[in-house]
């Protein structure tokens, strides 16, 4: 198993390593040790590897992230797995802003408590956070699912068009154009799916409001310019 | 983008370590801010001196015979510590008033980056870590001290516009971010008597929570004012004598973390700026909420 100690090699030895691997190559299990806040670190995997880091990083680790599987033993800093395609990628601690944003696929699992703008314009990526979301999260999202065992904060889903929002605790506001919906049978057969996904076995899908978007600011409409 | 740290000791047995650890996480921040660097820091108090800490473009020129001539403006003996373009000047507390206008007439061309019981500012243009080797602050030891690294945006790379920004005895402040409102409340905070040296946004910051004090207000709650006061994006670290701050805008957009163990508490713009502190493993670390007062006070602690 490879292992890069970021306290002696730098990280583009480790990336490179990461987009070097030729199909079908046996060796996929890398570690990362000492990470002690780099940026960047496993971004623009693409192919099914699994990276295990010991420690917490600092800007856009795993992102652009097509089918890898990347843990962070520790906490990740602002954009963690940016642009996800496809694969997954957990934290065990917390995560900074922007986690997840504008992600088209894989899933994303945070165990401690994500900040501010937790996915941003997601865009088909699957999001499960543990803990609590800071304010204006899902901002924009087009499609795929945040699921939020904790509470959201300020401003949840302003401007949403079709990403769906499971949140389990309280919700401090929600955005323009956000509003809770009826949970249909669908959507407690999705959310038990997410939740298997990401190892959260203890917590029914009943807890749960769903939110989405009221539709009412996808095209201008001078009727709703007090809603902007 | 700019890059600030802070680290308020609780535990008096690190304080010979304040400058060298500072120094540490400021050089960490290099690359959130290359043009300029500064350092704040709060040495202890013997209860009988004050210090005035200067700066010049032509130091040779106007450091040259300061202490004589300050002697006797003021009929007492003062010290003088030359760093560089900075210099330290110590003299009794009750003489740092007149020490200061002595100052100005003296050395019209003298600027003065701080003045207080314990507070000392180095600031200049250049590489973070060749601004903290040039004035030696991995060997000064202090109770709290705060470090910025700047990428300029709102105003000139000059000295004066390097941070920290102290606009009142022993206060400081320092911002990653941009005010909107600045020019307005300038001219507010001038009408109440406030005086300027820069353009700069984030000396109105400074001067605002100064202004507020001034009125009353302790730290914590300045810094709530701040919050209906200011327009703008901004992570400011503030320092007083005793005590050391955090605020967030409510976008909070400008990156923060902080750590706390028993025996300090620590702000860095990212992780990075932290993992060299003892005890980093365990900390307590967390991301300041947006649009809450986080301050920390020796005296009101003790």
């Amino acid at each position: 198993m490879p292992v890069f100690d970021l306290s002696t090699t730098p990280l583009r030895e480790l990336n490179s390593a990461l987009h070097g691997l030729s199909a079908g190559a046996n060796d996929t299990a890398f570690e990362v040790i000492n990470p002690r806040g780099s940026h960047a670190v496993a971004v623009g995997i693409d192919a099914p590897v699994t990276v295990d880091i010991k420690g917490s990083v600092g800007y856009y680790c795993a992102g652009m992230n097509d089918g890898g599987n990347v843990t962070v033993h520790g906490s990740a800093g602002p954009g963690v797995a940016e642009n996800m395609m496809s694969g997954s990628v957990v934290i065990e601690g917390d995560a900074s802003q922007y986690a997840g944003a504008t992600g088209r696929g894989g899933l994303l699992v945070i165990k401690g408590n994500a900040a501010s703008r937790c996915g941003i314009s997601m865009k088909g990526i699957d999001i499960v956070v543990h803990g609590n979301i800071g304010h204006m999260s899902a901002f924009m999202g087009q499609s795929g699912h945040l699921v939020v065992l904790g509470d959201a904060g300020d401003a949840l889903g302003d401007s949403l068009y079709e990403a769906k929002l499971f949140v389990r605790g309280s919700v401090k506001s929600l955005g323009a154009d956000c509003i809770e919906k009826e949970m249909r049978p669908e959507h407690i057969e999705k959310l038990s799916e997410l939740l298997d996904m990401a190892g959260v076995r203890d917590v029914k899908p009943q807890e749960f409001k769903r939110y989405g978007s009221a539709r009412k600011l996808y095209n201008f409409n001078i009727d709703n310019a007090d809603a902007y | 983008m700019c890059g600030i740290v802070g680290l308020f000791l609780k535990d008096k047995a690190l304080e010979p370590e304040l400058g060298a650890l500072l120094s540490s996480m400021l050089i960490t921040m290099t690359d959130r801010g290359p043009d300029s660097a500064g350092i704040a820091i709060y040495g202890s108090d013997n209860g009988k001196t004050a210090k005035i800490t200067l700066q010049s473009a032509t130091p040779e020129k106007d450091f040259a015979g300061l202490g004589e001539a300050l002697k006797g403006a003021l009929g007492v003996p003062v010290s003088i510590e030359v760093k560089t373009t900075h210099a330290v000047v110590t003299l009794d507390k009750d003489k740092l008033d007149e020490g200061r206008a002595a100052i100005a007439s003296l050395r019209p061309n003298i600027r003065v980056m701080s003045s207080g019981d314990t507070i000392e500012i180095y600031k200049e243009i250049g590489l973070p870590k060749d601004v903290v080797s040039r004035f030696a602050v991995s060997g000064m030891s202090g109770t709290h001290g705060i470090g910025h690294t700047r990428m300029a945006t709102e105003s000139a790379v000059t000295t004066l516009g390097a941070h920290p920004f102290s606009t009142g005895s022993d206060q400081c402040l320092v911002h990653n971010g941009s005010l909107s409102n600045h020019n307005n409340l300038r001219r507010e905070l001038v009408r109440e008597g406030m005086t300027f040296e820069t353009q700069n946004d984030s000396e109105v910051a400074a001067a605002y929570l100064t202004a507020e004090m001034a009125k009353g207000k302790d730290l914590g709650e300045a810094l709530t004012g701040a919050l209906d006061d200011l327009d703008g994006f901004f992570t400011f670290v503030v320092g007083t004598k005793s005590g050391f701050g955090v605020l967030r805008d409510p976008i909070a957009c400008k990156p923060a973390v902080m750590a706390e163990t028993d025996r300090y508490v620590a702000f860095g713009s990212e992780y990075r700026a932290l993992v060299n502190l003892p005890g980093i493993e365990t900390a307590r670390i967390w991301e300041p909420e947006p649009a809450t007062v986080y301050f920390w006070d020796h005296e009101k602690a003790a």
